[in-house]
């Protein structure tokens, strides 16, 4: 639905070299609009088929995530980090975690660290298989979505044997992981990620070289690294404007720094570079998981402190210390020492930090969650100044945002 | 490595620093809200502390203390990989402080978060500060501790938004709408 305006900015002009006066039209585009998947509006003020004015309208799925972390014990916090990014669930959630573990000053199991990279990396390939798929399939490409949905449902199965969830996984619990790996599940991946493999390379042979997509991705939703820097953009969006910072690497938490992985790097900071930094960071998070498995050595997964986890069964049911063990955990919730901290992981879409305040109650005073979208849709207006409408498609969808997190 | 970028704000505002500490390994200075742009500023622009990356800005509502509320700066450089947390408290009669947009352009969403949930008012802002996840039509700001868990608002009238073809009617200075107005909902007389 457009409406045309009145364009007041009309000089004084020379006769000869008049400008012709001209109108700008408002486009409203979204919320529920092909190319906006996620609900945001777009305010659009055109001249043309110029964009002048970007307002992109937030706010559809909020759904009060702080508040309600803030009316709960620390565990029940999790759930509700699963729903910020659905694709990528357990990176939210070992994000969490590690902010609340940092906060408590727990060290967790050598096993624990290497079950979450694990968990972390399918599911940092997930979001980028969705990512690169929904972005051919809005520049009018089917296929490669369907090969990326593929791709991403064996990894998702793999999911549903190791957490019992596809989607929400509410995988790990503070001082460790919720259980180990099911007998077999690392052959059964290793399958997967052959498979995955293959449906990659296909997307990208049939995306990379094809014209049609170049045409559309290349030199469009340009940023230099030091604006991309200045909005505050993290993950591949960063990488891809030539700045080399992955968390992985220049802070590395868990077992990133017994891994041997690269940060693919962009030059350009356009669609086509962020699109292809998914692709190489598929194949890296491919090398790590692999590494992962010929590394880890069996062991605890969960720290064996009862302030902080829940007693074994056995203990509960036949000892008096157990049971008091498992009701304080149960009835008071953990409780976290009085203090605050900001730590960090990198998910999928980049640096996931958590500012988190803790009254030494057994609920958070306050969870900030920083999601990496939030920082990128404030960048969008300036990516897309001045280009032409359908540049604003690509744009949109190689900065991923996710509704779950940047709504919140 | 924080720790020197911490000494450093320190020793060029000696006068601004309420209080400097690190916990968790998490270098943390609390400044004087008059001083909060200038600080910044030299965060942003000196090459030893190189802060070039606005982080996050949030805000925390202590409500029993004076001042109420603390907006917490989270500022990276990614060449010197360090971070530094700098803090301001404003009071609840005064909830303002000064717009650091034109430092750090990423800190315009989280400016409008901090409105939007807390209402803090950030002055000098070169656009005017909107909410960013609720409607304007909000009323109260749901961040802040006093705000009910399961407080309801009320139905707002529909707004009159001038170029769509259903709603209230024609709006300021656009062309007579192609039909009536329906009425909502709400609107319409209950049948018994």
């Amino acid at each position: 639905m457009a409406q045309q305006h009145d364009n007041l900015e009309v000089e004084d002009f020379d006769v000869l070299d008049a400008k012709i006066p001209t109108k700008t039209m408002t486009l409203n585009m979204g919320p529920s609009h092909p190319a906006t998947h996620g609900t945001v509006r777009f305010n659009i003020e055109l001249d043309g088929e110029n964009i002048v004015k970007l307002d992109p309208e937030l706010g559809f799925l909020h759904r009060g995530f702080e508040k309600s972390c803030e009316n709960v014990s620390w565990t029940q916090c999790l759930p509700y980090t699963d729903r910020l990014n659905y694709v990528s669930a357990l990176c939210n959630n070992f994000g969490f975690l590690s902010a609340v573990e940092k906060l408590a000053q727990i060290e967790i199991p050598e096993r624990a660290k290497y079950i979450r990279t694990i968990g972390a990396e399918i599911h940092r390939i997930c979001d980028h298989l969705t990512g690169t798929g929904a972005t051919a399939m809005e520049l009018g490409g089917f296929s490669p979505f369907l090969y990326a949905i593929e791709a991403r449902d064996l990894l998702w199965d793999r999911i549903a044997e190791l957490t019992g969830a596809r989607l929400t996984t509410s995988f790990g619990r503070i001082g460790g992981v919720d259980r180990d790996l099911p007998e077999g599940w690392i052959q059964k991946v290793k399958d997967s990620l052959d498979r995955v493999a293959v449906l990659r390379d296909e997307i990208s042979t049939l995306l990379t070289h094809n014209r049609i997509f170049l045409d559309r991705m290349r030199h469009t939703g340009r940023i230099t690294g030091e604006d991309a820097v200045n909005f505050g953009f993290t993950g591949p969006c960063l990488r891809a404007a030539g700045v080399d910072y992955d968390v992985r690497k220049a802070h590395p938490y868990w077992v990133y720094d017994r891994m041997d992985f690269q940060v693919p790097l962009g030059s350009e900071g356009d669609n086509f570079d962020r699109y292809y930094m998914r692709i190489e960071e598929m194949k890296q998070s491919d090398a790590i998981i692999r590494q992962c498995f010929e590394q880890m050595e069996p062991g605890p997964i969960i720290i064996d402190d009862w302030r902080y986890t829940l007693p074994p069964k056995p203990q509960v049911y036949s000892t008096i210390e157990g049971v008091i063990g498992h009701f304080k955990v149960i009835m008071e919730g953990i409780k976290i020492p009085k203090g605050e901290c900001y730590a960090y992981t990198e998910s999928p879409n980049g640096e996931l930090g958590w500012y988190l305040v803790s009254d030494g109650s057994g609920r958070p005073y306050k969870v900030h969650c920083r999601a990496p979208g939030i920082p990128l849709m404030s960048g969008l207006e300036h990516m897309v100044r001045g280009a032409i409408l359908p540049d604003l498609v690509p744009t949109f969808d190689t900065i991923n945002m996710i509704g779950g997190e940047v709504e919140q | 490595m924080s720790e020197q970028a911490l000494q450093r704000v320190a020793e060029k505002f000696p006068e601004a620093i309420v209080h400097g500490y690190s916990q968790h390994g998490d270098e943390t200075l609390v400044i004087t809200r008059e001083h909060l742009v200038d600080v910044l500023q030299y965060c942003h622009d000196d090459p030893e502390l190189d802060l070039k990356m606005p982080s996050s800005l949030t805000c925390v509502d202590y409500i029993d203390e004076t001042p109420r509320f603390e907006l917490v700066y989270s500022l990276y450089s990614i060449t010197k990989r360090h971070r530094l947390r700098i803090k301001v408290r404003v009071s609840a009669e005064d909830p303002s402080v000064p717009s650091v947009l034109h430092l750090y352009r990423g800190m315009d969403y989280w400016e409008k978060y901090c409105w939007d949930m807390y209402g803090i008012q950030f002055t000098d802002r070169s656009v005017p500060v909107e909410r960013l996840w609720m409607y304007e039509e909000f009323e109260g700001h749901p961040l802040r501790k006093d705000y009910p868990l399961r407080g309801r608002q009320g139905l707002i009238p529909e707004r009159n938004i001038r170029d769509i073809y259903r709603g209230p009617g024609p709006g300021p200075g656009s062309v007579p709408a192609s039909r009536p107005a329906v009425p909502r909902p709400s609107q319409l007389p209950v049948i018994k």
